[in-house]
């Protein structure tokens, strides 16, 4: 493995001077300025502040409902999702130290770290759909409150954005040899690792939230 | 700004390095593996159908839109007739429904699902589709100088959901009960309960709330890829305060997107949730509907969703309106033959809404019982945004003063705009006073302020645009006879349909209701008459649009490269070099020999030191 994997500077990304004068338009007609190098960041960035709106909008919600009134019971937190905190917060992690292997050229531990980082965001909602279990097994489910509507709610919600990385993070493994040589996929791998560490924070902040409402 | 000695061009910050060849070449190769919409021969699905050319799918959103409009303007005069003669049966119409119009002779329950679909289809899929993601695909990366959307993949899912949105909200016409009948605002209990509340609200409500859910998901891709390409695929040179006002227009309306529709898409969630799953979101205590108690939901809050939509609800209407905003002030500069005045104003005041435009919800819901010093905090912020409104208005008139103005059909529509635009946005300042929209809340006047401000408003800068880029778009020229016939019986039409409903409404005539029959309300009868036929002038104009649109496809004058002498690239020879060396609105520069300069040329000699003088000033002019 010699690859160098480094990510591309402004200049790389299109930002250069280039196409004036002698070079014409079918030098940059490819999208010469700007490739999915540099975009991809930028999009996942974006996305990133309209899914945060998103669980404001659910989060604010919880908070006034909560003030409404006496049919707001709070239940019992089960107990794993101390545990779900725990693996997801190792999965970040993981995910850190496998593109740090990669950019030092390791292919071995690149790919072993990011089989990690997949399995734990598996166990991850796994321990989550446990968590239903439980709660579902004390006879609390989506409707019997409003507090535990809520709970339902943001997990569900905050699963279904995990699972879209997870999705990532499949494709990536899948992909793992060809990026290791650098080939493509860097892109994906720098925006699934920001996207992965987002909803690591996202699932921290729910939890903050849950564990004062709910 | 640092000139760059080679090019005698001041460059935005950073982006002056020169690339190495090299490297520019692994790019494009890594670019045409990813995405690009591939130059090789296509099949017809793939070209025109599932494409990921913007140009394309520009035009894919712009004639949903069209047709959007077309079936909303017909069950417009559907409702109208019903309102002047609520007695007169409408041939045909119990073919559409047959429990909704008996012998041709509409309930007032499904007046509301016309209602309903109107408002819906109006607001996203004309108002939200065409100025926006129409002309924002297919102008947005010609005028950014870039060569693509950034995202062209999901650019094409954007469409088709948006498509698919459109084909659930009408597949409610057919199933039982029709379509939902809570208006576009979906104000729960009654959005929430189900068939109990009324026809349309079983199936019809839920599949209203899955078609917005849907198109809050487009909406948020189609954002995405708007503020990407805008950030990071501009060409060399075209810093972000040389865009046109039109591509800034679209960059702030899409960030409003970003944040609103979330907002809606998470509304949407708990409001099925209600619906399906028994949950009380929205849905309050002791509810009693049709003499039936309303069991299994308790505790929840009406107010809670209003909240919520009104969140979205307020920039959504900017979002409406902004791009037209940009169109007027790009079209008026052009045939003023003058910069726009005070272009960094423009762009501040444009700003300035955009944010302004999450702080004023309340607005909507002075009646709803709020705390009087939050009516107050509201009603202040609301009157604030009337200052960057005004800013606007008054630039244009600016751009307008002493211009060698050139009367064409885009122009006409553009300064049909500014008239219209203050015509209804003056109304807003008095509905921003919560004792007077105490009064005038749920009344006609505010559908004469929102029709004329956003819908009219908004139609006329679809006109401009049409008229404007339809050279760009399709390569030959619109009619200009039928063009200004169309203008002004549309603008006459819109000032006959809408001024006359502020006398309603300051005559205490409430709006949703099916019909008139209150004593009190009997005097107004004839105007509402007169309303309903001035409203059927005004759709029957339209299709000399319709007509001119279509024939200039095939018929039209064929256009130049150029056809309305225009600065900014969308107008540059395609394949010239995307490199921008100035401003985007230099008309009349003195010094130089035609009356406009175009973006991308290069400054000669000393007329540059000139050049900047005249920036300089023009920049304090606006600071001013
Ligand atoms: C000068 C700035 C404006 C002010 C102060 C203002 C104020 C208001 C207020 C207070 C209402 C609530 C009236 C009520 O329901 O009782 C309202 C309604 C509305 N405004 Fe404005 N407005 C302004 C500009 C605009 C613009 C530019 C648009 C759209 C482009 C717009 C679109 C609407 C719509 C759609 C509604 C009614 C929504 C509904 O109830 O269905 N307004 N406006
Ligand atoms: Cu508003």
């Amino acid at each position: 493995m010699t690859t160098q994997t480094k990510f591309p500077t402004l200049e790389e990304r299109g930002f250069g001077d280039g196409g004036n004068g002698g070079e014409g338009s079918a030098g940059r007609s490819a999208g010469g300025n700007g490739t999915a190098l540099s975009v991809g960041p930028t999009g996942i960035w974006i996305a990133m502040a309209s899914i945060t709106m998103f669980f404001a909008a659910f989060t604010s919600a919880m908070v006034v409902r909560a003030g409404l009134g006496a049919d707001w019971t709070r239940v019992a937190l089960p107990r794993i999702l101390y545990l779900n905190t725990a693996m997801l917060l190792a999965s970040s992690v993981t995910l850190e130290l496998s593109g740090r292997s990669l950019r030092a050229a390791r292919e071995g531990p690149f790919f072993g770290w990011l089989m990690a980082t997949a399995a734990l965001g598996v166990a991850f909602l796994a321990g989550q759909l446990d968590a239903w279990r439980e709660l579902a097994a004390r006879g609390v489910y989506l409707a019997t409150n409003p507090a535990c509507s809520f709970f339902y709610l943001l997990t569900a919600a905050h699963g279904a954005h995990l699972a879209g990385g997870l999705l990532a993070l499949f494709y990536l493994v899948a992909r793992h040899r060809r990026i290791a040589r650098g080939a493509s996929g860097q892109t994906i791998l720098k925006v699934t690792t920001l996207y992965w560490h987002f909803m690591d924070i996202l699932w921290l902040y729910l939890f903050l939230m849950l564990a004062l409402w709910v | 700004m640092a000139a760059c000695p080679a090019t005698g061009r001041r460059m935005g910050g950073g982006r002056a390095a020169r690339v190495p060849q090299s490297v520019r070449s692994s790019d494009m190769a890594k670019a045409s593996s990813e995405s690009v919409a591939p130059q090789v021969a296509q099949g017809f699905w793939r070209k025109y159908v599932f494409s990921t050319d913007h140009q394309i799918i520009g035009k894919q959103y712009y004639f949903l839109a069209l047709f959007a409009a077309l079936v909303a303007m017909f069950l417009s005069w559907l409702m109208r007739v019903h309102l002047a003669w609520p007695r007169l049966a409408i041939p045909g119409l119990n073919a559409l429904s047959a429990s909704g119009a008996p012998a041709g002779l509409m309930t007032p329950e499904y007046y509301l699902s016309l209602l309903t679909v109107h408002g819906t289809l109006m607001i996203f899929f004309v108002l939200t589709t065409a100025p926006q993601a129409g002309f924002g695909n297919c102008l947005l990366p010609a005028q950014l100088g870039a060569e693509r959307m950034a995202f062209p993949r999901l650019n094409m899912l954007s469409f088709w959901l948006t498509f698919t949105s459109l084909g659930v909200l009408l597949a409610s016409f057919f199933v039982r009960g029709g379509p939902a009948i809570s208006g576009w605002t979906a104000y729960p209990p009654l959005s929430a309960l189900g068939s109990i509340t009324g026809p349309g609200e079983g199936l019809g409500q839920s599949l209203w709330i899955i078609s917005i859910a849907l198109f809050c998901v487009a909406s948020l891709l189609g954002a995405l890829n708007f503020i990407t390409t805008t950030l990071d695929l501009r060409a060399p040179g075209m810093t972000l305060m040389r865009m046109p006002l039109t591509a800034w227009a679209w960059f702030v309306t899409a960030i409003l997107m970003l944040l609103s529709f979330a907002v809606l898409l998470a509304a949407c969630v708990l409001l099925m949730l209600d619906r399906v799953a028994g949950t009380s979101f929205f849905v309050p205590s002791g509810l009693i509907v049709s003499g039936q108690m309303i069991h299994g939901h308790a505790g929840g809050s009406p107010l809670l969703w209003e909240h919520l939509f009104w969140f979205f609800g307020h920039p959504e209407v900017y979002i409406a309106i902004l791009p037209a905003m940009g169109v007027t002030s790009h079209l008026l500069s052009c045939f003023a033959r003058k910069p726009v005045f005070g272009y960094r104003a423009m762009v501040w005041a444009t700003i300035a809404i955009g944010f302004l435009g999450f702080l004023v919800w309340g607005h909507h819901m002075f009646v709803s019982g709020m705390n009087p010093y939050s009516a107050f905090a509201f009603a202040v912020l609301t009157v604030i945004i009337a200052v960057p409104s005004a800013v606007k208005t008054f630039n244009w008139l600016g751009t307008l003063w002493g211009g060698r103005l050139r009367l064409t059909t885009a122009m006409l529509f553009a300064l049909g705009f500014v008239s219209i635009f203050v015509s209804g946005g003056l109304s807003g300042i008095f509905l921003a006073e919560p004792p007077v929209d105490v009064q005038l809340h749920a009344t006609y006047f505010v559908v004469a302020h929102f029709h004329l401000v956003m819908g009219m408003a908004a139609m006329f800068g679809i006109f401009s645009g049409t008229y404007f880029w339809f050279p760009k778009m399709f390569g030959r020229m619109m009619n200009e006879t039928l063009g200004k016939i169309h203008f002004i019986l549309t603008f006459v039409g819109a000032y006959c349909v809408f001024m006359p409903m502020y006398f309603l409404g300051m005559a205490g005539n409430v709006r949703r209701y099916a019909q008139f029959v209150d004593p009190y309300l009997q005097p107004l009868m004839p105007l509402q008459r007169f309303i309903t036929v001035a409203a059927l002038g005004l759709g029957a104009a339209q299709f000399l649009f319709i007509f001119n649109l279509f024939w200039s496809l095939f018929g039209g004058k064929k256009a130049g490269e150029n056809p309305w002498q225009a600065t900014t690239l969308e107008w540059a020879t395609p394949g010239a070099a995307r490199a921008v060396y100035r401003g985007p609105y230099e008309y009349a520069v003195a010094g130089q020999e035609q009356d406009f300069v175009m973006q991308n040329a290069p400054d000669a000699g000393p007329s540059r030191a000139r050049k900047e003088a005249a920036d300089d000033n023009a920049d304090q002019i606006s600071n001013a």
